[in-house]
């Protein structure tokens, strides 16, 4: 049995950091890709153009160099933003960005980008008779959205999706690097502590795949349920 | 007696795409009870004709009133739009349309489709648009298939699915566009007959076709359409037995 030298709990913990960063990153970047993608296609030239900026940007920088860029850029610019309110009413106030919450917004951010794409396509990808139909019946936009739109539209996101989330799920590692004591930063500690390195990457990898593979049960069910009624013939 | 308000009044239609004008002023009036059939080759305008009257598309310039209410226009940036969207969500709720491709939704069983806009657009609760649909679908012979999604079954059953979803609606007038169009030879007959039925129970219909036959036995008025003008219309034993316009006589010739 692998002797974790009594970093046990910490790693849970880490991993529980892991696993909730996860999570609200994902939450974040399908509401960033699903706003992303309705601005693409949307009438609106400014719109268009704006979402079009934001994932060229996200895209086209390494999402390390974007997390320092927000991580310590962003503190930079609220201490900046503290001093003027300081010199301007003198009330003195210190924000400290946390690392958590950071780590969620660049994460998020960065996927809501990919997510943004993937929506996209999956919108295109639905039968316009199928969206007629609901104007047709009286239907206003909300409804036409979320009865016939998304969950037609969710059947061609899927596959995407799920393949965001994995690397999203291991794009959580970089975290570390700002300090976050998520799993993989405890790991590392503990091997620098013990010299044992693989025995804690061995744990760290283990359960990452672990996570990984309970996903893909999920998104196999997701897949199944948005799938429903379309080329099976009973 | 009072006055029932007229069902669909729609007067001096255009529609341009482009640089074509496709509609070219067209007027038409379905009282309570008229089957209206529209006819005349492809690129006469016909199908535009009838999605102008959901606003599918939109009308350049003319008048539409349902049942009594006329839809307010406004002028924009973009071209004439409904000054509404709220009047134009409860005026198509009184219009259902039959769509050539059918167009039931693709995720939902034939019943979820049947009771889908009468509870979230009518809201109408669950347990009574059940039984309406479930008596809808025994009158379009559909009841064996009512658990079936769209893709399980033929094109036929597809559009009699489709028109006991319009029905669903209890609608002012029911909309065809070219209803058999997209149909096998033999699954035709079906879906005319219960166009047939609707018509002998006095349903109002606007219907888009290229069925001569149904002009013939069933419509009330029969309205030939060319290069988005009316060519000709009149009672079907008028038009279509005795056609006046040289086009007309073309058109109803026998092709070969």
């Amino acid at each position: 049995m692998l002797d974790l030298q009594g970093y046990g709990p910490r790693l849970l913990e880490g991993a529980g950091v892991t696993l909730s960063l996860a999570v609200l990153s994902l939450v974040l970047s399908v509401v960033l890709g699903l706003v992303t993608a309705s601005a693409k296609m949307s009438r609106s030239v400014i719109a268009h153009r704006l979402a079009t900026l934001y994932t060229t940007l996200i895209r086209g920088v390494p999402d390390l160099v974007l997390m320092l860029l927000l991580f310590f850029g962003g503190q930079i610019g609220v201490n900046a933003l503290t001093d003027w309110l300081d010199d301007a009413t003198g009330v003195d106030i210190f924000i400290n960005i946390n690392e958590f919450i950071a780590g969620v917004v660049t994460i998020g951010l960065i996927f809501g980008a990919y997510m943004g794409e993937t929506f996209r396509g999956a919108f295109m990808a639905v039968d316009h008779g199928q969206i007629e139909a609901g104007k047709a019946y009286g239907m206003n936009d909300r409804l036409v959205f979320w009865r016939i739109r998304f969950p037609q539209m969710m059947r061609h996101a899927l596959p995407g999706l799920s393949n965001n989330w994995m690397v999203l799920l291991k794009t959580t590692a970089l975290v570390s690097v700002i300090g976050l004591a998520d799993m993989v930063r405890i790991a590392s500690e503990a091997s620098k502590a013990t010299r044992e390195p693989f025995t804690f990457m061995l744990v760290v990898a283990v359960v990452y795949l672990l996570i990984a593979s309970v996903s893909e049960l999920a998104f196999a069910r997701l897949q199944k349920r948005y799938s429903i009624g379309y080329g099976e013939m009973d | 007696m009072a006055t029932t308000p007229i069902p669909l009044e729609v007067r001096n239609i255009t529609k341009r795409f482009g640089d074509t004008d496709v509609l070219k002023g067209l007027s038409l009036e379905a009282r309570k009870g008229d089957v209206i059939t529209l006819i005349g080759a492809s690129g006469s305008g016909k199908s535009t004709f009838l999605r102008c009257m959901n606003l599918l598309e939109k009308p350049d310039a003319g008048e539409l009133i349902v049942h009594g209410e006329s839809v307010r226009f406004k002028n924009t940036a973009k071209g004439r739009e409904p000054a509404d969207w709220k009047q134009v969500v409860r005026m198509r709720a009184k219009l259902s349309m039959v769509f050539q491709g059918f167009n039931l939704w693709a995720h939902m069983t034939v019943l979820e489709n049947i009771i889908e806009a009468p509870i979230h657009v009518l809201g109408k609760p669950r347990k009574e648009a059940i039984e309406h649909a479930e008596a809808l679908l025994e009158r379009v012979g559909l009841s064996h298939r009512a658990n079936a999604y769209p893709a399980q079954i033929s094109g036929g059953q597809q559009q009699r699915g489709a028109i006991a979803r319009g029905l669903a609606m209890d609608p002012e007038v029911m909309l065809f566009d070219e209803p058999t169009s997209a149909l096998d030879p033999e699954l035709v007959g079906d879906v005319l007959k219960v166009m047939h039925g609707l018509a002998e129970e006095g349903r109002t219909m606007v219907v888009v076709t290229h069925e001569m036959g149904f002009a013939r036995d069933v419509s009330s008025q029969v309205i030939y359409l060319h290069e988005g003008l009316v060519e000709e219309a009149g009672k079907p034993a008028d038009v279509l037995k005795n056609p006046q316009s040289p086009r007309l006589k073309q058109f109803l010739s026998p092709k070969y």
